[in-house]
């Protein structure tokens, strides 16, 4: 195996870390199908990248957007913001307890 | 004592809410208040499909704010994603600013103890505020979640490690509070969070070459509370460490209610928020003109306006420092002053008033100097009453009271309340003579040499008269009837 | 004003829209042909997710009072269209083809809806895709496969399956799709109609479902290039609500659409044709339409982009690590699917997304998460978007030769459903073509080059441009349309 194998330790890390409950034979399969797509990937390695800038942005070059204006826009009624809100209580989104 | 032993090490991190009308990233309003989700959008919702939008005032303060702190400002600057959940959090990422912030460098001037001294800063970077989770919403204990304030501009203003004590950490807040403020980017509100802080404290034995491991300390909201979550969490981590112990990298709670910082829980979970450049929005470029345009336009800094009153003014040292950590009241100085007169004598009394019976009525009622319904020309007005001897200071300071509290005319006030002082020595004659009479004792002591009981006449005499009688008036009538 | 059903359904775009301006059809007419046929034919192909009968007569009524007053607002006024479900519609459902967002209703309509509807076209429903657009066959449809009009047993391509094959299909003469690696170009290869992934900037996002932010476009699929141009130009354009429009004024196509081919320099990579895996039928048909590109007086010049080989990893690591950070706001909060029987937040947070994401977006919120998380981000994220530069680099020497690009969309034709599902890194792989694009950030074009032989179903040819240079490869496109014989109608519907 590659140096880019992916432990379940690892798959079940990266799940918490995304919030997704994963199955124990999803985290086996996802742990064989990501370590052949990370594999793959390996293959950029063989690039000599130094010097180069990354292409964070994929804006035209030399495209300066304009910024809006500090003006009230009109937004949603607190209907129109929760009509969608799978719980609710009054005009906020209901959720269950948050422990700080 | 063994804190005595060890050297406090204190870095802070600010948050400032800017004083835009719409948010960073949509054209909400920030007005705050009101029931939950009333200013919110698609955008600050966090919905499908939406973009952000940046809102040019923003940009724009932060410039002023890093050209005022001494910050190299990036003419190219990058937002970044910080991805983590959280119910506050619409989109599960903050866009923030991570590798290439606004502003880098800089500096906050502070006086601790007359001794002025500067503390580093490592960058300033601008950041979307998160919305507010509301606890126990109903009888099942579950929480609501408002997003009126997600999406609120932020600063970021980040300190080096170099405040040294509690003292030293709440002058640098005290400090930069004043200088966005007279920048006019924030409120300087601590108790309604729109200038927040964190500390990052550690300690290390004196002579030590490393820092100590730090703590995150969140939740002051004011400068008391600061101090004493510094100063706890300085005990705590000193006596953690002569008993052996380690201090852990967390964050921790400061309980405003026990005086006592706690670990907090939720943040347990080791973070990896993996920060990325925010491919929906462009770099943000600043263009020399503008930099230049935002560098003329600054106004004058707490520090500069405070040396200047003590120069030109001869204001002491205290009460420029005073007057200066609020811009709005040190604009109310300026205005007051020229509506009432020129020199250092003219300058003390105004400044008097300010900081003293003014702050006072303030403080108890928590008004903003930009609402006071005092006004410089009414302040002028009441201190012209004092010079011409139409009122005394009793009354002065009943008036202003007044004033403060209606914002009604002094002159009709003086007016209204009967509060002008009586001058005339023939009405006050008859008041001297009274006293006199029914103090005969006082009187011989008196003229056999006790003369500082002219003291106790003119009280009397004050009192008789409802403390309208004119002071110097009525000194002179005793000197005359006892012959001194 | 009457004509039946299979002949209004027929009609281009254009000669939709010329035909109601005229008077000789109405909106209406136009609008119930297109809804009887989806009746007749959608139930084996699968290409729509909402059909809207009553708002698309309501607003078909109205195109006809505009066309009686003489107040049209476009030349497509009144020509029904429909859309990829990942383009936000106020009081439609929109799922973006996942159970995250099934019986979601948004409160506002993307800007490229806005357009079409002051353009007054008539939007008839709302197409079937790869959840999140993900995918390269609409099999990752969290509701229905859909089917490719050539073949019913074969897929359409994705992630705009449903676009393609509804426009293949003559359901509709025109739809809108998004490409973030080939999903336009690939599936109109797929169903032989012509599909557009402009230079990234050129349409707004705003109001699109977002799968990967730096590398996702708008586009059309349309019946012919005159078509996609046409359709393109009503919603390109800057919009203040996506900062990364952009600003330029946007070309009229239609003007220079008949240009021609002669004098054209066309660029044909090296690496595409040779050793990299087309089938024969595929590279068959390509070289094919490369000689009618002779025939019409254009000029063939080999050129190189020897990093394109290594945009499948880059691809790979990028539109995860975007799509990991977009997908993090299907949190079953504010909307969406939420897990109800769930007994804490992080339980809410986790089982919501557990039931409501279908394996591909877990794959790639897995990949994405692990490419950004600590201590692997200089290693994959950054170095993807580095290599970025240098695929980028290659065009720009490229152009400096040529003047468009040619080659193969994808190096098969449609394959058959089911045949890739267990191995995801080879569906990956067949992107090997449309992907460079996008991570170059450059306009791409699939036109109909053909038919495979043996199998009888469509190749495309694959124009690339310079950047916001779209009118080039509108008249590279139209010239060799004319040239070549028009295909066939789809023999499955």
């Amino acid at each position: 195996m590659s140096s880019s194998s992916l432990s379940l330790e690892e798959v079940r890390r990266i799940a918490a870390l995304a919030r997704l409950r994963l199955a124990p034979e999803e985290e086996e399969r996802f742990a064989g199908q990501l370590s052949a797509i990370l594999a793959h990937v390996e293959q950029l390695k063989e690039l000599d990248v130094s010097g180069v800038e990354p292409m964070t942005h994929a804006l035209a070059a030399g495209e300066v957007p304009a910024l809006r204006e500090d003006a009230v826009l009109p937004g949603l009624s607190p209907e129109e913001a929760l009509a969608a809100a799978p719980a609710r209580e009054g005009t906020a989104f209901k959720v269950p307890r948050i422990i700080e | 004592m063994a804190v005595a032993d060890f050297q406090t090490v204190i870095g802070l991190e600010v948050h400032a809410q800017l004083l835009t009308r719409t948010k960073i990233f949509c054209g909400c309003s920030t007005a705050f208040g009101g029931e939950p989700n009333t200013h919110v959008c698609p955008v600050c919702l966090g919905l499908p499909g939406v973009l952000p939008s940046l809102n040019r005032r923003v940009v724009e303060m932060a410039v002023r704010t890093g050209l005022a702190l001494g910050c190299a400002v990036r003419p190219k600057s990058v937002w970044a994603r910080k991805n983590y959940f959280y119910p506050d959090l619409p989109k599960g990422y903050q866009i923030s600013q991570y590798e290439l912030p606004i502003c880098e460098g800089g500096e906050v001037p502070l006086t601790l103890d007359g001794v002025e001294r500067t503390v580093r800063l490592v960058r300033i970077h601008m950041e979307e505020d998160a919305g507010k989770n509301v606890h126990d919403v109903s009888a099942d204990g579950s929480s609501g979640v408002d997003l009126n304030r997600a999406g609120v501009p932020l600063l970021e203003i980040v300190s080096q490690p170099d405040l040294r004590s509690a003292d030293e950490a709440v002058e640098y807040l005290k400090s930069l509070r004043a200088i966005v403020m007279a920048l006019g980017v924030n409120d300087g509100n601590m108790q309604e969070g729109s200038l927040r802080c964190d500390a990052n404290v550690s300690v290390m034995r004196r002579g030590a070459s490393e820092y100590g491991t730090r703590c995150e300390i969140k939740n002051m909201n004011s400068f008391r509370f600061l101090r004493q979550a510094i100063e706890y969490e300085v005990r705590r981590q000193v006596e953690l460490v002569e008993s052996g112990g380690r201090v852990e990298q967390e964050t921790r709670l400061f309980d405003p209610d026990r005086g006592e910082t706690r670990s907090m829980r939720s943040k347990e979970e080791a973070h990896d928020y993996r920060y990325f450049p925010e491919p929906d929005l462009p770099p943000v470029i600043v263009e020399p003109a503008l930099v230049e345009r935002l560098r003329a336009e600054l106004p004058e800094l707490p520090r500069a306006r405070a040396a200047r009153y003590q120069s030109a003014l001869g204001l002491s040292a205290y009460d420029a420092g005073n007057l200066v950590a609020d811009a709005a009241v040190a604009g109310f100085f300026d205005a007051a002053l020229a509506a009432y007169g020129e020199g250092a004598e003219a300058a003390k009394k105004v400044a008097n008033w300010l900081t003293g019976e003014v702050a006072r009525l303030a403080n108890e009622t928590g008004e903003a100097a930009a609402s006071w319904k005092l006004t410089p020309q009414k302040l002028a007005a009441v201190l012209r009453l004092v010079d011409a001897g139409t009122i005394g200071g009793p009354g002065a300071k009943q008036v202003v009271e007044e004033v403060f509290r209606t914002g009604a005319e002094p002159e009709a006030v003086v007016k209204a309340k009967g509060l002008a002082q009586v001058s005339d020595a023939g009405a006050l004659e008859a008041a001297v003579d009274k006293i006199l009479a029914a103090n005969p004792a006082e009187v011989e002591k008196h003229r056999s040499g006790k003369k500082d009981l002219t003291g106790f006449f003119v009280g009397q005499v004050m009192k008789e008269t409802k403390g309208k009688a004119n002071p110097a008036v009525v000194n002179a009538l005793l000197r005359k009837k006892l012959g001194a | 004003m009457t004509a039946p059903t299979q002949d209004l359904v027929r009609l281009g775009l254009r000669e939709a829209g010329d035909a109601v301006g005229a008077r000789r059809v109405s909106s209406r007419a136009l609008v119930d042909a297109a809804l009887a046929r989806i009746e007749a034919t959608d139930a084996k192909v699968g290409a729509f997710l909402a059909v809207t009968p009553e708002r698309a007569r309501a607003a078909a009524d109205a195109a006809d009072a505009r066309a009686a007053a003489g107040a049209r607002r476009s030349p497509i006024d009144g020509v029904p269209l429909a859309l990829k479900d990942i383009f936000l519609t106020k009081g439609v459902p929109t799922t973006a083809g996942s159970r995250i967002l099934e019986g979601y209703l948004p409160p506002y309509d993307a800007t490229v809806v806005e357009r079409l509807e002051a353009a007054g076209a008539v939007v008839v429903g709302k197409l079937n895709m790869d959840e999140f657009a993900m995918g390269s066959s609409n099999e990752n449809s969290a509701y229905k496969p859909c089917h490719n009009p050539w073949d019913l047993s074969r897929t359409p391509g994705g992630s705009s399956g449903g676009s393609a094959a509804a426009v293949a299909a003559r359901q509709v003469p025109g739809a809108l799709g998004t490409d973030t690696g080939g999903s336009i170009r690939e599936p109109a290869a797929f169903c032989g109609v012509v599909g557009v992934k402009p230079t990234y900037g050129r349409v707004s996002r705003y109001g699109v479902i977002a799968f990967a932010s730096s590398l996702d476009q708008v586009g059309p699929l349309a019946r012919s290039v005159g078509d996609a141009a046409v359709l393109l130009r009503t919603v390109a354009g800057h919009d203040p609500r996506d900062m990364t429009s952009s600003t330029r004024p946007v070309d009229d196509y239609l003007a220079t659409l008949e240009g021609g081919a002669k004098g054209l320099r066309v660029g044909v990579p090296r690496e595409w044709l040779e050793g990299g895996g087309v089938d024969p039928g595929v590279a068959g048909a390509v070289r094919s339409a490369l000689d009618a590109y002779e025939r019409l007086g254009a000029r063939l010049v080999e050129i190189s982009l020897p990093h394109s080989k290594y945009g499948i990893g880059a691809y790979y690591l990028i539109a995860p690590a975007e799509a990991s950070s977009n997908l993090a706001r299907y949190d079953g909060v504010r909307f969406g699917l939420r897990a109800k029987d769930a007994r804490g937040l992080k339980e809410m947070y986790s089982e919501s997304r557990e039931r409501g994401f279908g394996p591909e977006p877990k794959r790639r919120i897995m990949l994405g998460t692990y490419a950004l998380s600590a201590g692997y981000y200089d290693a994959y994220y950054l170095r993807a978007q580095k290599v970025r530069t240098l695929i980028r680099r290659d065009f720009d020497a490229a152009f400096e030769r040529c003047d468009v690009i040619a080659g193969p969309v994808t190096p098969s034709v449609a394959f058959r459903l089911g045949e890739r599902t267990d191995d995801p890194l080879k569906m990956y792989l067949a992107d090997i073509f449309t992907i460079t694009c996008n991570l170059a950030a450059l306009p791409g074009l699939s036109v109909p080059c053909g038919l495979e032989a043996g199998s009888g179903l469509p190749v495309g040819l694959q124009l690339l441009g310079r950047p916001f240079d779209e009118a080039t490869l509108f008249r590279a496109a139209r010239a060799l349309e004319r040239e070549l014989p028009a295909l066939p109608a789809p023999p499955g519907v």
